[in-house]
């Protein structure tokens, strides 16, 4: 046994993780930051002090066992690492790149209240990637069952919730409405912070559990929920749609050309590959000088596309202050070297035209920061008489989305007063045998909270089939969710035996 | 040919209606089945290619099967009049997309269907005759070569005037003269449907708004993925801005602001010209390769000058 490690006797320091530089990569689509190597890992896994009280644990919103898996990186058993990571988190690979660690298990790392917390995303990514560099899949023993399981929607609350329903023996379909699987994953979120080809091996394993993907499918108008249970021979069927439906500034000047949304330029540039015009058709706007409004993930990530696209300049519009940004740290990080021209506490007021239907530029106030609102943020208000016009040719609303309208016009699912599907404790819908969850339920959130949402409904869903011991989460609302902020119950995680690919 | 092992959505009939028009009939049972009037597809000829909405203009339940007619304005639907054969397949297609047309229990109707909007409104005429109408058709060609479907709307419709702008068939003149002459016929009309290029729609609801007259129309922005996801397809409603792909695509003629849908439609017309340059010139390249693709292609050109100049999807449309 080695020596107790304290703070004292552990690397100071966060082991840094290597990056493209700035001005290279300003110009290129690969990925930003190049993951660590095994001696990177090995180092960083030394700063973890496996506190008994695993605070971490509580922070993660899938309740992953981090230091269980460091010291098993710590013991360069980076299989065993896996497995422990894929008890819980389907995606590793894509949530070490993505996940706001910084307010969830980094945000409350032992090692974080003296020093820089233990990169925790960074070894997750490391072992996820090397999962997929050694082709390892964890196929657990399957019995099949007679039930038949439909899953609308391919994002990251489908896959997991498509991943636990296919373990526990379902026949299971994903019915997905664009021509590729991966949901935000795929149209959204950059190749440059998360790669199409870790998505494909995500997708991958999920076939690999007899997964079956059908996409081009618009459910709701092919076929109805309804129908998937009455007509189709459905058993179950899990709703994760995600939000999408974009939320436009209404200010005068919001329809000229020159004005869209982050999801229209991110859907464009990765999912139809604009970027690569006249090679594929679909066609992106250019902007010389690009003003984002809104500082969200989706906000850096319009940005960050914008330059790479070749503009000269790009700013980012924001009514609040950086500490109020929801960013993740590391993408604002970013955007700032990559030559993003931040201004905070400022608003559009209107989009000016050039007499041709197109932007000229953009009239903003600036805000200063009043009393607390509902989110507890200080809520902005303006500084009369502080207007100022300046130019941009390309505007970029990032500033939200609201739910799809599909599910509401096609079925009976109760919706609630902003038009997310209406969901209980478990993720039941008012449809029988329907669940919901991920963005779809919450609103826009993230991707660790979809994947947790899949797999709480496909804990109900189970539950609800009769598949496992009835008194398992679904009947214990209080005791069943012990520490983990989607209830998932630790006897939950390892129900499968995992035969070893 | 690696798209067509992995897709499904074969077409299996095609006839050509002009050089510029074209008809193709694909199979999808599901989609025949959810099928209604109003509602449209989204298509991707490969992988590389773009997503393009399009009515879906017919649909047989009993072949499985649904019906496109389209019209060659660009890159993307002049390179599926090229490649787009009986036996080959498409590698997308989406849908139904969008809120079905209402159709209304109105006694007597007018079906105006100008250009590429001709297609499309069939459906709605025959929906309207099935819920018991007075079907009157009002369609609009720039000459006699270009008409198509005059039996198919015969069968189904009460009266059908023909309108070409140079008389070659039909009465001679816009599809507003046609609305005329069937106001100036009937005194009852309770409402009217326009299919067609925008300034074409924006003619049709100006003529009949002095006689308070409802009006359907159905707009065509630019759109992406058609599920209310990208916000590209907005139009302005009255004083609201509606998403085409989700809300419509159908709406009140008399609100819809067709000036800004005009102006939003030319967004990427240099692109457009860029692509279409672009593959262009490779088929120029691919000419010698063989006879059917030559055959094609010299029908694809004409009219022979006109080959870099993007043709205006507005400028030939009748009552424009
Ligand atoms: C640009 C961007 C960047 C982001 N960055 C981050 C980040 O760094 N970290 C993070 O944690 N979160 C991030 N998020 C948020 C995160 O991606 C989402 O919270 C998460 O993807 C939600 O997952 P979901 O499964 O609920 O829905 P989605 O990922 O939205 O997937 C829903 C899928 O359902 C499909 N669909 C919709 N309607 C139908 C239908 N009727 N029939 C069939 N299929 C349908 C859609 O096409 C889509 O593929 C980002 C979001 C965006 C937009
Ligand atoms: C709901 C809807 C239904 C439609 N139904 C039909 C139909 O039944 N038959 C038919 O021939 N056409 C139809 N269209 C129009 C058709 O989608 C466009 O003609 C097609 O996208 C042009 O693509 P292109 O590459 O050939 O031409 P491009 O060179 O890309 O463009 C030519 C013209 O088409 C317009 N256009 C370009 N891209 C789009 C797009 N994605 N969506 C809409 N317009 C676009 C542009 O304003 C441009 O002026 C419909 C459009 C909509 C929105
Ligand atoms: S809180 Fe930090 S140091 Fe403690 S176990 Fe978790 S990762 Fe390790
Ligand atoms: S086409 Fe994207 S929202 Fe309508």
């Amino acid at each position: 046994m080695a020596k107790k490690k304290t703070i004292r006797t552990i690397p100071q320091e966060r082991t840094p993780m290597r990056e493209q530089d700035p001005q290279l990569r300003a110009k290129n689509f690969e990925e930003v930051a190049c993951g660590y190597s095994l001696e990177d890992a090995l180092r960083e896994s030394e700063r973890c002090l496996m506190c008994p009280d695993e605070p971490c644990i509580a922070g993660c919103p899938v309740g992953i066992d981090i230091p269980g898996f460091i010291q098993k990186i710590g013991e360069k058993n980076l299989r065993g690492a896996y497995d422990i990571l894929t008890d819980t988190n389907l995606l590793p690979s894509i949530c070490g790149r993505v996940c706001p660690q910084e307010t969830q298990c980094e945000g409350v790392c032992t090692v974080g209240e003296s020093l820089e917390a233990v990169a925790i995303g960074r070894l997750e990514r490391f072992v996820g990637d090397n999962a997929i560099k050694e082709g390892w899949v964890n196929i657990p023993y399957i019995e099949p069952n007679r039930f038949r399981v439909g899953i609308v929607g391919s994002g990251p609350a489908g896959m997991a919730c498509a991943a636990d329903m296919a373990k526990a023996g379902c026949e299971v379909t994903v019915y997905e409405a664009f021509h590729q699987p991966g949901g935000v994953l795929r149209y959204g979120i950059p190749d440059f912070r998360l790669p199409n080809a870790v998505i494909d091996a995500e997708i991958d394993n999920l076939k690999k559990f007899g997964v079956k993907f059908e996409c081009n499918t618009l459910v709701g108008r092919l076929f109805t929920i309804e129908q998937m249970i009455d007509e189709m021979g459905f058993h179950a069927v899990f709703v994760g749609v995600g939000a999408g439906y974009p939320t436009m500034l209404n200010i005068p000047g919001d329809s000229l050309n020159g004005v869209l949304s982050a999801n229209e330029l991110l859907t464009r540039c990765n999912l139809m590959r604009a970027r690569d015009f006249p090679n594929f058709d679909t066609p992106v706007p250019i902007g010389k000088r690009v003003a984002v409004v809104g500082a969200g993930n989706t906000a850096m990530d319009a940005m960050r596309v914008s330059i790479r696209l070749g503009a000269e300049k790009v700013y980012c519009i924001y009514r609040r202050s950086r500490t109020e940004a929801p960013a993740r740290a590391e993408e604002v990080h970013h955007a700032e070297q990559e030559g993003v021209e931040f201004h905070w506490l400022t608003n559009p007021v209107s989009v000016s035209d050039d007499g041709k239907g197109s932007v000229r530029g953009m009239r903003c106030v600036r805000m200063e920061l009043g009393e607390p609102d509902d989110s507890g943020r200080r809520r902005p208000v303006p500084v009369a008489g502080s207007e100022f016009d300046f130019e941009t040719d390309l505007i970029v609303y990032a500033i939200g989305t609201n739910a799809n309208p599909i599910m509401g016009q096609t079925s009976k699912l109760k919706l609630n007063k902003w038009g997310y599907i209406g969901a209980d404790e478990h993720l039941a819908t008012s449809v029988a045998g329907v669940f919901a969850g991920g963005d779809i339920v919450t609103g826009a959130a993230t991707v660790i909270e979809a994947m947790g949402a899949g797999r709480k409904a496909a804990a109900s869903m189970k539950t609800y089939l009769g598949i496992r011991d009835p008194e398992l989460p679904y009947l214990s609302a209080e005791g069943g969710g012990a520490g983990t902020l989607f209830g998932i119950d630790t006897r939950e995680r390892n129900f499968a035996r995992v035969r070893v690919a | 040919m690696k798209a067509n092992a992995m897709s499904n959505f074969e077409i299996v009939a095609r006839e050509d209606f002009s050089d510029v028009t074209y008809l193709l009939e694909v199979r999808h049972p599901l989609m025949s089945k959810a099928a209604k009037p109003g509602q449209f597809v989204v298509v991707m000829l490969n992988e590389q290619g773009e997503r393009i909405p399009l009515t879906i203009a017919d649909f047989d339940r009993n072949k499985g099967t649904i019906t496109l007619v389209i019209q060659a304005v660009g890159k993307t639907t002049r390179q599926m009049q090229l490649e787009c054969r009986v036996g080959t397949s498409l590698y997308a297609m989406v849908g139904p997309m969008g809120m079905p047309s209402p159709i209304s229990h109105a006694k007597k109707v007018v079906c105006v269907g100008g250009g590429l909007g001709v297609a499309p409104i069939f459906p709605q005429a025959r929906g309207f005759k099935e819920a018991g109408a007075y079907v009157i058709a009002i369609l609009g060609f720039r000459t006699k070569d270009l008409i198509f479907w005059e039996g198919k709307f015969r069968a189904c419709c009460d009266e059908l005037i023909l309108c070409t702008n140079d008389g070659s068939a039909g009465m001679k003149g816009m599809i507003t003269d046609g609305i005329k002459v069937a106001l100036a016929g009937h005194s009852n009309i309770e409402e009217v449907v326009a299919i067609g290029p925008p300034v074409m729609m924006k003619a049709c609801a100006e003529a009949t708004r002095a006689h308070k007259i409802k009006t359907m129309v159905s707009v065509n922005p630019i759109m992406v993925d058609g599920t209310g996801m990208c916000g590209g397809c907005r139009v302005k409603v009255g004083d609201q801005v509606k998403f085409a792909c989700v809300d419509g695509p159908d709406f009140d003629g008399h609100l819809v602001d067709f000036d800004d849908l005009m102006t939003r439609l030319q967004r990427y017309t240099k692109d457009e010209k860029v692509a279409h340059e672009r593959w262009s010139e490779s088929c120029r390249m691919t000419r010698q390769v063989g006879p059917s693709a030559l055959d094609a292609l010299a029908r694809v050109r004409a009219p022979q000058s006109e080959l870099l100049e993007l043709p205006d999807p507005f400028e030939d449309a009748p009552g424009g």
